[in-house]
């Protein structure tokens, strides 16, 4: 059986998380205005309003960020491959990378929304315009980043181009797709509060917007805890799928 | 039988298009080991590549027992000087991988099994290239030419990575094994000892653009205790005269 999360990194999280806590205590107490609570109380909170308050709104956001990242994973890396691999496919579909990439994906949520209406649709959109390309990328660079000689002894083998995709080129650029999974994750995530402070009454982004309208701060608070959390548990689960699959590192 | 006649390789440079090999004819007989010596840059590399169908872009003609060279169709066995094996798969996967290639499937069988134990790498199944040392990375290539029985068997400087002491050791497991499953083997050296110790036939190259120089008989291909006896020291003497000549 292979060591999932090893003792140290317990550990570490644990001491991570204690800082943090120390240091929110002490901002609590120098700054001593309603907007920052002490993490006791917010803790508190949270153990009272979670699963009738909060759940839900958990709910909605982990599955529209799992979601945003399957269907980005699901077109970025077999584009990402095709790039690496077919020189061809690189020269016509880059520029058109490199021209869209850099152009801020925000500035075009006016004509998503309006093409795609204010529900779901649009807030999947928005995600992946924006995690797409940093997986279009990577994908591709770990494919160019496979050295010759180790196609070669396929080549001499007779593998098909099928089998140079399952034999190399997936096994060998699975790291650095869930690496750039785990950079998308971020971004995903901050993109997700914003989508969903319009147009829905359910996700994290909304009940901590919705918690600061009504100056609940206790609320407030405890939505940004359980959104870091959330962040938290996405990371661990990329962590440990990439213990497990990639072992032989 | 291999047949090479009129063999060009040409590279495109930087500036002007260099010739790798220029009209290289030569014969290789069905079930026997040649060994290639001949100094560096002289196109030993590009040959191999030729021979495993992994350059296509070359003037005159290659041929397995009548036949244009196509990997796919052929069961060509290739080891290099840096193994070649695929990190994210353990030593049995790794073995296995010509077998998978060309049969759909890797599951070992009996001769496998043979060639695990032969190459005293069958407790090591489990374990991954880099938790293995380098003479038994180079095990586990040339158990996974062997197993997939090959029908040309194409070696580029595979042991020259090794430490002295290690690559007599290889030396002799593979030529234990090659005299038990007699495969055409090209075998590419810079290493006269190398040549001498492992070809039945030692064909000389001579520097960029790289031409058959002589195609020798070996008197001192097996013989016991070879590095000690005189047929050696001759041999080895006139191989360097030519090679240096060259």
């Amino acid at each position: 059986m292979i060591k999932l999360l090893s003792k140290e990194k317990w550990q570490g999280t644990l001491y991570s998380f204690v800082i943090v806590i120390i240091f929110w205590q002490a901002a609590a107490m120098i700054v001593n205005l309603p907007i920052v609570p002490s993490p006791g109380f917010v803790f508190l909170n949270i153990m009272e309003i979670f699963s009738s308050k909060i759940q839900i709104h958990v709910l909605y956001s982990l599955l529209r960020i799992m979601e945003g990242i399957a269907i980005s994973i699901l077109i970025g890396v077999p584009l990402g491959f095709l790039m690496g691999y077919f020189n061809k496919v690189d020269r016509l579909l880059s520029p058109l990378i490199y021209f869209t990439y850099p152009v801020p994906k925000i500035a075009l949520l006016p004509v998503v929304m309006l093409l795609f209406g204010l529900g779901e649709a649009s807030k999947l959109i928005m995600i992946i315009l924006i995690i797409v390309f940093q997986i279009i990328i990577t994908s591709r660079d770990a494919v160019k980043a496979i050295p010759d000689e180790t196609f070669r002894s396929l080549k001499s083998l007779g593998a098909t181009k099928v089998q140079m995709f399952t034999e190399i080129i997936f096994p060998a650029s699975l790291s650095e797709v869930l690496t750039a999974t785990r950079l998308a994750l971020g971004t995903a995530v901050s993109i997700l509060f914003f989508t969903e402070t319009f147009g829905t009454e359910y996700g994290m982004g909304y009940f901590i917007m919705d918690s600061w309208m009504r100056v609940n701060y206790l609320d407030m608070y405890a939505g940004i805890v359980v959104l870091s959390f959330m962040g938290f548990c996405i990371f661990t689960l990329i962590d440990i799928a990439e213990n497990y699959f990639c072992s032989w590192r | 039988m291999i047949a090479i006649k009129d063999l060009s390789v040409k590279y495109r440079g930087k500036e002007e298009e260099i010739l790798a090999l220029d009209k290289f004819s030569i014969n290789i007989c069905k079930g026997d080991i040649y060994t290639f010596i001949g100094p560096s840059g002289c196109g030993k590399s590009t040959l191999l590549h030729v021979l495993s169908g992994i350059m296509k872009d070359y003037s005159g003609s290659v041929s397995i027992d009548g036949q244009a060279i196509n990997p796919k169709t052929q069961r060509i066995g290739l080891i290099l000087q840096n193994y070649g094996l695929l990190p994210w798969k353990n030593v049995y996967q790794n073995t296995m991988l010509g077998v998978k290639i060309k049969n759909g499937n890797e599951l070992s069988d009996d001769y496998s099994k043979y060639i695990l134990k032969n190459l005293a790498i069958d407790n090591l199944l489990d374990r991954y290239p880099k938790e293995l040392s380098g003479g038994q990375q180079q095990r586990v290539a040339i158990a996974r030419a062997f197993a997939m029985k090959p029908d040309l068997l194409l070696m580029d400087e595979p042991f020259s990575a090794l430490d002295a002491i290690t690559r007599e050791e290889m030396q002799e497991l593979f030529l234990n094994i090659w005299k038990h499953n007699s495969v055409t083997t090209v075998f590419i050296t810079h290493s006269v000892d190398e040549a001498l110790y492992l070809g039945r036939k030692i064909v000389v190259l001579s520097a960029s653009p790289g031409r058959v120089l002589e195609v020798l008989d070996n008197p001192c291909f097996n013989l016991d205790n070879l590095r000690f006896r005189d047929e050696y020291y001759s041999m080895s003497m006139k191989l360097r005269k030519i090679v240096s000549k060259g």
